[in-house]
């Protein structure tokens, strides 16, 4: 009809066409402005503060900024042999600005990070350099000690000349860059962060599983029940659900300790002996126990929500058509409720690989994850920047694991409750 | 659940043996929080089960813990449990705010970049929680907020909008656009359609979001413990500390509390889903 009439105007003689445009625009600028407090609220103090996790986990700016000058001069140093004097003048000058505003402290530590042996050569080299006369500060610096004459510590001060870094990544998998500029693992007995990264992982496999084991069983079982029976057993569902988990956490520590109900029980039915209670806190059995019982609901609520949308008479036509009720459960349920395992296991595991309270309070030394290595080093150790960098390699497991959720099942079948 | 008279005997075992593993398995689910209660009118000062208590000899139990936690000399308790909530309301008037109105955009047709959009709202959700902390923290010193009151209901301002905006936008699907159309088309404002027409039926889906943000920010430990300074001490921050440094029977009689406000609470969230679903048709 357009082809024959031209085009169809409304009533003001504007094309219809551009004026559906226009309502167009205008309803999708009212649907952003309605998202955009809250998007704004959240890119201000949550996703810019992430990215600024970023930036501290790499930034290295500290000794590039005390040092600029010896930075500069060391640009067309090879690192074969001893810097040339140009080097030696720029670093004195850099020094002695540091000691004026009361820094060198600072620039010893971290020196003395990358290469061990600065502390004392700056301290020496403080005190002497007061006596400095002008020119020749090669010379009067290698006097001062000798390891001042050793080109590797200086190689040492050029390492430090980048801007950023990525030497926290490399500590939160226990490897660092040596000498060579080469990256490789720190001794063996010293790799406690790889440990840790395994065991996150082992733990949060392992709960996942469990949580899957029993949620599966009962899911199916509040699903096929009639719906007054089944509204009173989601209720032990429910309540641990909506219970505080430190309420939870801390009626396991009460089940769990030696004196506890639980080990009463094991030594009443005479598995163990009195004398001899199993200690089940404090290591990794107590994290598994109190893990699976706080997370089960969260495997629970998907199974049930899929499994209630199959009909039964799926199960009776596999019957009927000569299954036994084994065959057509796995033939016919099972694949159905995929999609509820799917969310289910991917719900408990990125809940799992990042706990913090649970393993804390009843994990031990041995029950521990990287939660509670990052929360130690934000608030004991404060470095901020590392906690940053095992903060992001841990979100960058999660998102690589959502996005593979995403390729196999999809987002959208995610329910809550 | 009972089984047909022709039912094989194997088929008789393996049910009794699955109804039996339900069984362990809701034991194992429920259980731990019924432990809390008997052990929190403890009359002394164990954790665990006395001779008496076991005799239910009446001299074993007494509200003693419950009188130490409310009357208790440098009782932590009031000033935690007034802070809490105090935190708890305004984060939920925050959350529930900012969130439906976000929600109402994102239901929209319109709404340009909707799967990157939803994926940002809901990223509190799914990033583990200490990584939260850390950057709220980190917003938060710089903003010098930082053991502040204001930085904390923040804090669960960000944590409390992912439930919100799920909630209400599933509310919204099921929505009848039509009836707003009609509003508009009978010569109400927006705004008086949202109050009038809008909002109240989509108010189950807005308030069980809110109690997912109420609950979300009443037991938040994580973030608050980066944040919280001595004046802004909350419920978990004392319960956490409680626990590791002694298990005194007053965390009992406080975990006894919260187990009642979680079943109030369940209630309500359970009734407003009924009713919503109800109100949408879902025949169940």
């Amino acid at each position: 009809m357009s082809s024959e009439t031209g085009k169809i105007l409304t009533t003001d003689g504007i094309p219809l066409e551009v004026s559906l445009k226009k309502a167009e625009r205008k309803n999708k600028i009212k649907a952003f402005l309605l998202v955009a407090p809250l998007l704004l609220f959240l890119l201000i103090t949550y996703i810019f503060p992430i990215g600024d996790m970023l930036m501290r986990s790499v930034d290295d700016k500290m000794v590039t900024e005390m040092l600029p000058k010896t930075f500069k001069s060391m640009e067309k140093w090879d690192g074969k042999e001893l810097p040339p004097e140009e080097v030696f003048e720029s670093f004195y000058l850099d020094f002695q600005k540091l000691v004026e505003e009361k820094r060198d402290g600072k620039l010893s530590t971290q020196l003395n990070y990358t290469k061990n042996g600065f502390k004392s050569i700056l301290k020496k080299l403080r005190r002497k350099a007061k006596n400095f006369e002008e020119g020749n500060y090669k010379e009067q610096i290698m006097a001062v000690h000798q390891r001042w004459a050793d080109v590797e510590y200086w190689r040492a001060i050029q390492r430090r000349a980048p801007a950023y870094t990525s030497q926290k990544y490399l500590k939160g998998i226990d490897m660092y860059k040596n000498e060579e500029g080469n990256i490789v693992s720190v001794e063996e007995d010293r790799r406690i962060h790889r440990i840790l990264w395994l065991r996150t992982l082992e733990i949060a496999f392992f709960v996942t599983l469990l949580c899957f084991l029993m949620a599966y069983p009962i899911a199916h079982l509040l699903a096929t029940l009639p719906m007054k029976y089944s509204n009173l057993l989601m209720i032990c569902v429910l309540l641990p659900f909506w219970t505080s988990l430190l309420v939870r956490t801390a009626s396991w520590m009460i089940l769990l300790q030696q004196q506890g109900v639980v080990n009463d029980f094991f030594v009443m039915i005479g598995l163990v002996a009195d004398d001899s209670r199993p200690e089940m806190m404090f290591n990794k059995t107590g994290t598994y126990v109190a893990m699976t019982q706080i997370l089960l609901p969260f495997m629970v609520l998907p199974l049930y929500s899929v499994m209630k949308t199959i009909s039964p008479s799926l199960m009776r036509a596999g019957k009927s058509l000569g299954g036994t009720p084994f065959v057509a459960f796995w033939k016919v349920y099972f694949p159905l409720t995929i999609p509820g395992i799917g969310a289910g296991c991917l719900l408990v595991f990125i809940l799992a690989i990042g706990y913090y309270i649970t393993p804390a309070l009843v994990g031990g030394a041995s029950g521990t994850l990287i939660s509670n290595q990052i929360a130690f080093h934000m608030k004991s150790t404060l470095d901020w920047s590392f906690a940053s960098a095992m903060g992001l390699m841990l979100l960058a497991g999660v998102l690589a694991i959502y996005w593979v959720y995403n390729k196999l099942v999809g987002v959208d079948n995610i329910k809550l409750g | 659940m009972a089984l047909p008279k022709y039912t094989e005997t194997r088929y008789r075992v393996w049910h009794y043996f699955y109804i039996t593993i339900c069984s362990c398995v809701f034991f194992f689910l429920i259980a731990p929080l019924f432990v809390i209660f008997p052990l929190s009118f403890n009359a002394e000062e164990f954790l665990s089960f006395s001779e008496g208590m076991k005799n239910l000899d009446p001299d074993a139990f007494s509200l003693r813990w419950y009188k130490d936690m409310i009357y208790g000399t440098k009782n932590p308790w009031g000033l935690a449990a007034k802070n809490s909530f105090i935190i708890a309301i305004f984060a939920t008037l925050g959350s529930v705010i900012l969130g439906t109105v976000a929600a109402l955009g994102l239901s929209s047709r319109h709404m340009p970049y909707k799967g990157l959009i939803m994926a940002t709202l809901i990223s509190p959700m799914i990033v583990p929680l200490i990584i939260s902390g850390v950057a709220i923290f980190f917003f938060m010193a710089k903003a010098g907020l930082a053991a502040t009151h204001t930085g904390i209901v923040l804090a669960h301002i960000i944590l409390g909008t992912p439930f919100v905006v799920i909630t209400v936008t599933a509310t919204l699907s099921g929505f009848d656009h039509s009836v707003t159309r009609a509003a508009s088309s009978l010569g109400s404002d927006p705004v008086n359609t949202f109050m009038k027409i809008t909002l109240p039926l989509i108010l189950p889906g807005v308030i069980s979001g809110g109690l997912f943000a109420f609950v979300t920010s009443f037991d938040e430990v994580v973030v608050v413990l980066f944040l919280a300074g001595l004046e802004n001490t909350t419920i978990p921050i004392q319960m956490w500390t409680g626990l590791r440094e002694q298990l005194s029977p007053t965390i009992l009689a406080v975990a006894t509390c919260l187990i009642i406000l979680s079943t109030l609470i369940l209630v309500t969230a359970e009734l407003l889903r009924r009713r919503s679903e109800r109100l949408r048709g879902i025949n169940r």
